[in-house]
């Protein structure tokens, strides 16, 4: 298996064949079954998927996180050559927040409701750099006004629920990126969050990736979303990558019958009753009971005998793109 | 084409799920089994034993089990262990089984009645309910076991009174967060009367996890019924239920344990397996959990 | 030829806050809204968390009584009809909520749920209920065999197909979707859609349908009605309203959607609305998106636009587009 060679940029983490799974109470699912990605200094990348396709289990695998009866099983996460797998659960703590920030999906609950805004960002330096809870404290309110906090050094004082949920969503961007990691992932930041309020947060994600040349690992089902963020896409399907491009291939010129699907399905702002709605047909696979072969197949409109026999894998098909379909070279049409 | 020619299809037919998921719950058919014997040995316990419960036999004291015609032995007064067993079955079983039917039926009508009328309605059994709730289980009982005259009746009465705030509060909360679900607001954009919807909707939905709760009180009512016997404010001897033969027994603890520790074990047993059935019916009430 | 079906005049709805305090103010939920929907036609209703839609749905399908205002359906009083005459009126409309699962009863079979409404207004016997939810079963893209299972037995989208049959058994000449397809997955949403429209064709149904997701409500509607804090702010054809929105809010609203074409649109051409929406606890004073809007005139910080008709089938409440003589009166 082979990953992109994607230009420009210098790799910042590269994840090769991860494989998580959970069980055997929950019948041993493979939530996560081979991925490989690559974050580079600069670029975000977007992984994108239906519910339950394993992009919130790709995260925390990265990030160590998984519980049992979760258990990574397989593959390498590699932070300057080092492998993240092999490394003890305070070297893990080390590197969480200081070299890797995250931010989840919910920022109610992602935030300790008996603890003031100000003195949760402090926390968060503390744990990572030798400075006086004094100093910690000022960086916080320096960091709720970098990301847009108004009367930051007041409001660093009240607790979480005093916030809206686009005010959160800053105070938690605001922790992750305390220590200035060179690595931000993003889980469904935007998700519980009204448009007007997302695109703020869309911003200000850019702005501070930008500003700080890190790299952006950006979890979202959105492919609204994907197209106005990232630079490079995975697009996962059950577990699997099923096609990796940089953002322009993927929306212009995508190979894999699912991406096609998928873009078939938006409902776009522009179009109009008249516009054929074309969905995919079925439901995504019980990962307790994998279709064998390519996971889409049951679903796919130009599926063969093949498609069920084996597992396509992820090929290189041009510099940048790769597709996990066996008939990625032919020229499908669109049924 | 449709997404549903995708999911398994389902071995057991409507009817029989319920019973199938209880079917493979062991441990709850085992309480069940066990129950129903002791149940069963008690409703027949006039036809069957050779002994009578209350007959002193004092050539033949402190028997051990597996003495020869008295398969569990004698207690102080010769009296058959077995037969004493069987018979305070009879009134352990009532009093664990009636006041807990009987206080759930009340509690779980004051209990809806207060979630889904709301207002002042609400706020008077509650109130109510909360100052029979200030009490302590057994003082309360103690209390009204010591106004009335002792006996089984007046343990049956005082442990439901006991339990209805129990209940109540349960059927209650329950209630509270059914009428809440988008299903009653769908059945009443479709047109239901509230009648119709209490009774189709939200008492179905507010029925099992009471049946769940009183069948696990009913273990533990056992247990309080054999401490009021125990205290004296239950039934009088020479009749005695599992606990006032725990109770006399003790005295007697070193020289012949099975006199206490039998009833000890069937009360121990019984509302352990209470406790079982509770969970296997569960289970079995809900379709949502009924398979696996 | 067009025939009004749905009469909403003036509804407002005021509800005591949440939680308990010595200060509850009343949460002004929804604020003197009229619309009327014609049949055969969609009017979508779009606008952001907490704004008053799933208010209003309740409000339109008279599940909660307003503080004002009222609803006739075809020509007859919804609102404050007698009992007999409200029970028979719910039959011609009909909801489908968001949460499809806990929208049908847990301890009903699918094909129970589905033909409770007949039940519930007493029409026909057990086997020709039974017969009914049979048919939209396979009418909407299910088995009859499923009829014996349960709902928890089904994901998200099939649960929506049967509440989408439930609200169908009725015959109803109105569906309202509470947000009907916003939890699912893109796939299985598009799936759902394609379904909705489909039986409207063939069923000749109007729909209101209320999403936060403006590119799902342009996808199906006619007409789209803009609210904001309770109000709507903006309604139009669903073409003209999105290619060239009137009120300043409509206009922050399409801005912030991102478009799934990189080469149209990347996020930093992403339009920034200003501040943070206004809370219908404590709403400002004048138009309530004054504090939020780039245009606002001296008049928007003290009165409240009313709404005005721009140009055929266009209104918007909004002083830039009042006309002059209103304008006028309204500085008075
Ligand atoms: N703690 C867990 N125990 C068992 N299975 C789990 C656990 N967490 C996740 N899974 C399974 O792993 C699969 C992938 O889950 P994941 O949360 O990564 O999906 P996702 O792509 O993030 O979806 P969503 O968009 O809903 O967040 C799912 O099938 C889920 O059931
Ligand atoms: N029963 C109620 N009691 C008190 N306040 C309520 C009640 N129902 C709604 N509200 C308040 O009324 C306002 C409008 O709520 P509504 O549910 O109609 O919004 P919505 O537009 O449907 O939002 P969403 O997109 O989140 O579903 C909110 O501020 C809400 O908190
Ligand atoms: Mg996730
Ligand atoms: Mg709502």
């Amino acid at each position: 298996m082979t990953g992109p060679s994607m230009s420009g940029g210098d790799i910042a983490l590269d994840v090769r064949n991860l494989r998580t799974r959970f069980g055997p109470q929950h019948g041993g699912v493979i939530a996560v079954d081979g991925v490989s990605l690559t974050l580079r200094r600069g670029r975000t990348t977007a992984l994108v998927g239906e519910s339950g396709s394993g992009k919130s289990v790709t995260a925390l695998s990265i990030m160590g996180l998984i519980e049992p009866p979760g258990r990574v099983i397989d593959g390498t996460v590699l932070l300057d050559g080092r492998d993240l797998r092999t490394a003890s659960d305070r070297e893990m703590e080390a590197i969480r927040g200081a070299r890797i920030g995250m931010v989840f999906q919910d920022p109610l609950t992602s935030l300790n409701p008996a603890l003031t805004i100000g003195s949760q960002i402090a926390e968060t330096i503390l744990a990572h750099e030798p400075v006086s809870a004094a100093a910690a404290h000022a960086r916080a309110v320096t960091l709720l006004e970098h990301v847009g906090v108004a009367d930051a050094a007041a409001r660093a004082q009240d607790y979480p629920h005093h916030f809206s949920g686009g005010m959160r969503q800053r105070v938690l961007i605001a922790a992750a990126i305390a220590c200035r990691p060179g690595i931000i992932i993003a889980d469904e930041p935007t998700t519980a969050l009204d448009v007007t309020v997302q695109a703020k947060i869309l911003r200000l994600l850019h702005d501070l990736q930008q500003e700080m040349h890190a790299s952006l690992l950006l979890i979202t089902h959105d492919l609204g979303v994907v197209a106005s963020m990232a630079d490079d896409v995975l697009v996962m399907y059950a577990g699997r990558v099923l096609e990796h491009a940089d953002v322009d291939t993927l929306f212009h010129a995508p190979k894999h019958p699912y991406t096609r699907a998928l873009l078939g399905c938006i409902a776009g702002i522009e179009d109009d009753r008249t516009a054929p709605l074309q969905p995919i047909e079925g439901l995504p696979p019980d990962l307790r009971n994998p279709p064998p072969g390519c996971r889409f197949a049951p679903r796919c409109v130009h599926a063969v005998a093949a498609c069920t026999a084996a597992v396509p894998a992820l090929q290189t098909i041009a510099d940048g793109h790769s597709v996990a379909c066996f008939r990625a070279m032919e020229a499908l049409g669109d049924d | 084409m449709s997404a549903a020619q995708i999911a398994p299809p389902r071995p057991f037919r409507q009817r029989h799920w319920r019973l199938a998921a209880f079917g493979r719950d062991w441990a709850a058919v085992a309480a069940a089994l066990l129950l129903l014997t002791i149940g069963g040995m008690a409703v027949l316990a006039p036809l069957i034993g050779a002994y009578d419960p209350y007959e002193a036999n004092n050539l033949l004291r402190f028997a051990p089990p597996g003495a020869p015609g008295h398969s569990l032995g004698t207690d102080q007064q010769g009296r058959d262990m077995l037969a004493r067993l069987v018979w305070g079955g009879r009134v352990s079983l009532l009093v664990g089984v009636v006041p807990t039917v009987l206080a759930s039926i009340i509690g779980l009508g004051l209990g809806i009645l207060a979630g889904y009328a709301r207002g002042i309605v609400d706020q008077i059994i509650m109130r109510v309910l909360d100052v029979l709730f200030a009490f302590p289980m057994v003082l309360l009982a103690i209390a009204v076991a010591g106004v009335l005259t002792p006996g089984v009746g007046t343990e049956i009465v005082s442990i439901t009174i006991v339990l209805i705030p129990y209940v109540g509060r349960l059927a209650r909360t329950a209630t509270l967060s059914v009428v809440t679900m988008p299903y009653i607001e769908a059945a009443r954009a479709a047109g239901g009367s509230p009648l119709a919807i209490l009774l189709r909707y939200v008492l179905p939905n507010v029925l099992s996890p009471i049946v769940v709760y009183a069948t696990t009180l009913m273990g533990l009512m056992i247990v309080v019924g054999s401490g009021l016997s125990f205290l004296g404010l239950g039934v009088q001897p020479p009749v005695a239920d599992w606990g006032a033969m725990v109770a006399d027994g003790r005295v007697v603890l070193r020289r012949a344990p099975h006199v206490t520790v039998l009833p000890g074990v069937v009360i121990l047993a019984v509302s352990l397996a209470f406790n079982f059935l509770g969970d296997g019916l569960r289970d079995a009430l809900d379709p949502r959990t009924g398979r696996r | 030829m067009t025939e009004t079906l749905l009469t909403v005049a003036g509804l407002s709805k005021s509800f005591r806050a949440r939680g308990t305090g010595l200060f509850r103010r009343p949460v002004r939920a929804v604020s003197d809204v009229s619309f009327t929907l014609q049949r055969g036609e969609t009017l979508g209703l779009v606008g952001e968390s907490g704004c008053g839609k799933s208010t209003l749905a309740r409000l339109v399908l008279n599940l909660i009584p307003p503080d004002s205002g009222h609803v006739t359906i075809g020509g007859d009083a919804f609102t404050r009809a007698g009992r007999e005459a409200q029970r028979r009126l719910r039959r011609r409309m009909q909801i489908v909520f968001q949460d499809a699962l806990s929208s049908l009863n847990p301890r009903m079979t699918v094909g129970v749920n589905i033909a409770e409404p007949l039940r519930l207004q007493g029409i026909g016997n057990a086997a020709e209920r039974r017969e009914a939810a049979h048919g939209l079963l396979e009418r909407v893209g299910l088995r009859v065999q499923d009829a014996e299972r349960y709902p928890h037995e089904f994901s998200g989208g099939q649960c929506q197909r049967i509440a989408i049959a439930r609200a169908l058994i009725l015959k109803p000449d109105i569906v309202v979707f509470d947000e009907a397809v916003s939890a699912l997955d893109v796939s299985i949403r598009a799936q759902i859609l394609r379904l909705v429209l489909d039986l409207q064709q063939q069923l000749g149904l109007s729909y209101i349908f209320i999403s936060h997701d403006l590119g799902v409500v342009k996808r199906v509607s006619d007409r789209i009605a803009v609210m904001y804090l309770g109000r709507i702010v903006e309604i139009g054809p669903a073409d003209e309203l999105v290619r060239g929105p009137l009120h300043p809010y409509a206009e922050a609203l399409l801005r912030a959607i991102p478009i799934a074409d990189p080469r149209r649109m990347r996020v930093r051409d992403l339009g920034l609305a200003e501040g943070e929406a206004a809370s219908p606890m404590n709403p400002p004073d004048g138009c309530a998106f004054h504090q939020r809007c780039t245009r606002q005139l001296a008049i928007c910080a003290s009165d409240i636009p009313a709404v005005h008709h721009v140009s055929p089938g266009r209104s918007t409440a909004c002083f830039l587009h009042a006309s002059p003589a209103a304008s006028r009166q309204a500085a008075d």
